[in-house]
């Protein structure tokens, strides 16, 4: 308590802030406006990274296999069925599903235009997707012919969602095929794929006869409780060839995500756009800061010429950046929340404020605002302080 | 030992063509106690001699010990550590706009060590109270005369106990009788506290205080009077 006392001292930085509180506002005004930017590049790249894996997180699945030729979603090479059957082998496998996955041209019913759709075929008996209404669905599909429609895809597709919720019977070709839509499954779009549709391995197979009977693009691997995935990754790897790749689901997950950050301009338009956002950001809040410690240095230099420290000075500014950076943090975050509430309402894209983000913008402008404020104590560390006032 | 030595301190402004030579020569000390006046016409260079030994500005030539301690080619800690020790009333006053006269007051007496918050405050009020601002604490710099505003900066050099006080021309902006008050103050705190002063003044009024007389003419200093 004596050291509090005696360590208290009078609040100069703030003081020094708040003394003049329409430039205060102007600031303030500055830090918030280059938060708002960052959280928006931010919020839109990891949205659409977020979208790209809707469907991937899905999956009911501790570890899946692909085909190491396999590219993305977009571009998913076979492998034999037979390399998912030898995992079984494994002692900590309690179960596996074999899926179909590929490009179908889906002609609108309403207006006879063709257009790619992203298509799974799996067996209806073998569990499926990790939410249990989901699975609950896709008995239907047993028929032949049958599939389920995601009512989130783009409005491209026709108005098949209306339609089948109006009790018509909604019925379209693809590749020549009749097909029946028997239902309606909520999954989302994302940069790969417009629209889904889920169908059985038969009819999957029937929509595409060219593909080489005996393979799979995607094998789904369920562990029995309290295995250690990458453990088992790991065994799998050793007894498997290298025809086929095995990923955790995570490891499935950021194999898709990779994809469209470092293989396609998307990435690094929307890196790009963050990064744009961080230096637009210090550029602001650097001059607000220099003007403001600017005006204050004949202040400082007497501070010193009174024998203060530089590092007690330093602390002095160091603390004004501090206030202003939490300050204008408050608003940016608030109006983040209210952007991305709006930008989820007009695209349907998953963007929200998750803490991490949340976390590295308020890193970020601590750093500008500190970085500024000391940047613009230079002039104080060369010069005499008789040069100043 | 002489609490200010000056000896041949020389100091010139600007490069190549420009420069100029401000001060030529300067020796003399001051012995602690001792008041001491410096006076000689506008642009003389008496403020940039008070700087020097304020050591606020790099020593170009000579020597100049304060306090016992050498400030040609001393270091930023060894001159920070002096000028915490001495105490400066600026021409211009030099307050702080965001702070009011007792928290200006307070922002000397904080470089006291080991005083309590609650004790700092006092000695600043106490301060403020000597050069008869009691019932001006609150104001901002903005809010007070220009007389006030210099007796806001006496005050405030007076409150960090300086073993050396550098006042340029501390009366300027106060009429006779205040002018009067605050150099008595001075002439006592050099006395009891044993106070070096040196002080710049163009005042004639005040001169009979002052133990010695030093009189500057174009960066040279004439012969001392007692
Ligand atoms: N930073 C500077 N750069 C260049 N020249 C300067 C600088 N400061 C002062 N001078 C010059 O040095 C000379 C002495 O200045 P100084 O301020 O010491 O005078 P002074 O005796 O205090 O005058 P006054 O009584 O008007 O306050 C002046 O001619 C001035 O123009
Ligand atoms: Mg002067």
């Amino acid at each position: 308590m004596k050291g509090f006392w005696q360590g208290r001292r009078i609040p100069l930085s703030w003081l020094l802030l708040t003394r003049q509180p329409v430039r205060l506002l102007v600031a303030l005004a500055g830090i918030s406006f280059a938060g708002i930017l960052m959280f928006m590049q931010l919020g839109f790249r990891d949205g659409l990274f977020d979208a790209s894996v809707t469907v991937h997180r899905l999956f009911d699945a501790d570890i899946v296999l692909i085909s190491p030729r396999s590219a993305s979603s977009v571009r998913m090479a076979g492998f034999p069925r037979r390399r998912l059957v030898q995992t079984l082998a494994d002692p900590a496998v309690e179960g596996v599903t074999p899926v179909h996955w590929g490009l179908m041209l889906w002609r609108n019913p309403e207006t006879r235009r063709n257009r790619a759709i992203l298509a799974l075929g799996f067996n209806p008996d073998d569990p499926f997707f990790n939410d249990p209404s989901l699975d609950a669905k896709t008995g239907v599909l047993k028929q032949k012919g049958r599939i389920l429609f995601d009512q989130l895809s783009r409005p491209e597709f026709g108005p098949i969602a209306d339609w089948y919720r109006q009790g018509r019977v909604v019925e379209t070709e693809i590749a020549g095929n009749r097909v029946r839509v028997e239902g309606l499954v909520s999954l989302g779009t994302s940069f790969g794929a417009d629209g889904n549709l889920l169908t059985s391995t038969e009819t999957f197979l029937d929509l595409m006869p060219q593909k080489p009977t005996g393979a799979i693009e995607v094998g789904l691997v369920r562990l029995k409780p309290g295995a250690d995935a990458a453990q088992v990754v790991e065994r799998l790897k050793e007894r498997l060839p290298d025809d086929v790749s095995v990923l955790t689901k995570q490891g499935f997950i950021d194999f898709e995500q990779n994809y469209w950050k470092s293989s396609t301009s998307i990435g690094f338009i929307f890196t790009l756009g963050a990064a744009m956002g961080f230096v637009v950001g210090c550029v602001i809040v650097y001059q607000v800061l220099y003007t403001d410690v600017s005006d204050h240095l004949p202040e400082y230099a007497t501070l010193m010429a009174m024998g203060y420290r530089l590092s007690h000075l330093l602390g002095v500014v160091m603390r004004e950046g501090f206030y202003l950076a939490a300050l204008g943090y408050v608003p940016a975050y608030l109006a983040g929340q209210g952007l991305y509430l709006f930008v989820r309402d007009a695209t349907k894209l998953p963007v929200g404020m998750d803490l991490s983000r949340a976390l590295t913008v308020l890193t970020m402008i601590l750093v500008m605002c500190m970085l500024s404020a000391l940047l613009a104590m230079r002039r104080l560390i060369d010069a005499d302080p008789a040069e100043i006032f | 030992m002489a609490a200010v030595i000056v000896e041949n301190l020389c100091h010139a402004f600007g490069q190549g063509e420009m420069r100029r030579q401000v001060l030529q020569n300067i020796s003399f000390s001051i012995e602690p106690g001792e008041v001491v006046l410096l006076t000689g016409p506008s642009g003389c260079g008496k403020t940039t001699l008070l700087t020097l030994i304020g050591a606020l500005r790099t020593v170009q030539g000579g020597r100049v010990n304060v306090l016992g301690q050498p400030l040609d080619g001393a270091g930023r800690r060894c001159r920070q550590q002096v000028r915490r020790q001495i105490g400066m009333i600026f021409q211009g006053h030099n307050l702080l706009r965001c702070l009011s006269a007792e928290q200006n007051v307070q922002m000397g007496a904080d470089l006291l060590p080991g005083l309590s918050y609650r004790a700092r405050r006092d000695e600043a009020r106490q301060w403020l109270r000597a050069v008869g601002l009691e019932d001006q604490m609150a104001k901002l710099p903005q809010d007070l005369s220009g007389g006030q505003k210099q007796r806001v900066a006496i005050a405030r050099a007076l409150a960090a106990h300086p073993r050396l006080l550098l006042a340029d021309e501390p009366t300027a902006a106060l009429d006779s009788r205040t002018g009067r008050e605050v150099v008595e103050l001075l002439q006592r705190l050099a006395r009891e506290q044993s106070c070096a002063v040196l002080m710049v003044t163009h005042d004639p009024r005040i001169v009979d205080v002052a133990d010695r007389l030093l009189q500057m003419e174009d960066g040279c200093l004439l012969n001392a009077v007692q």
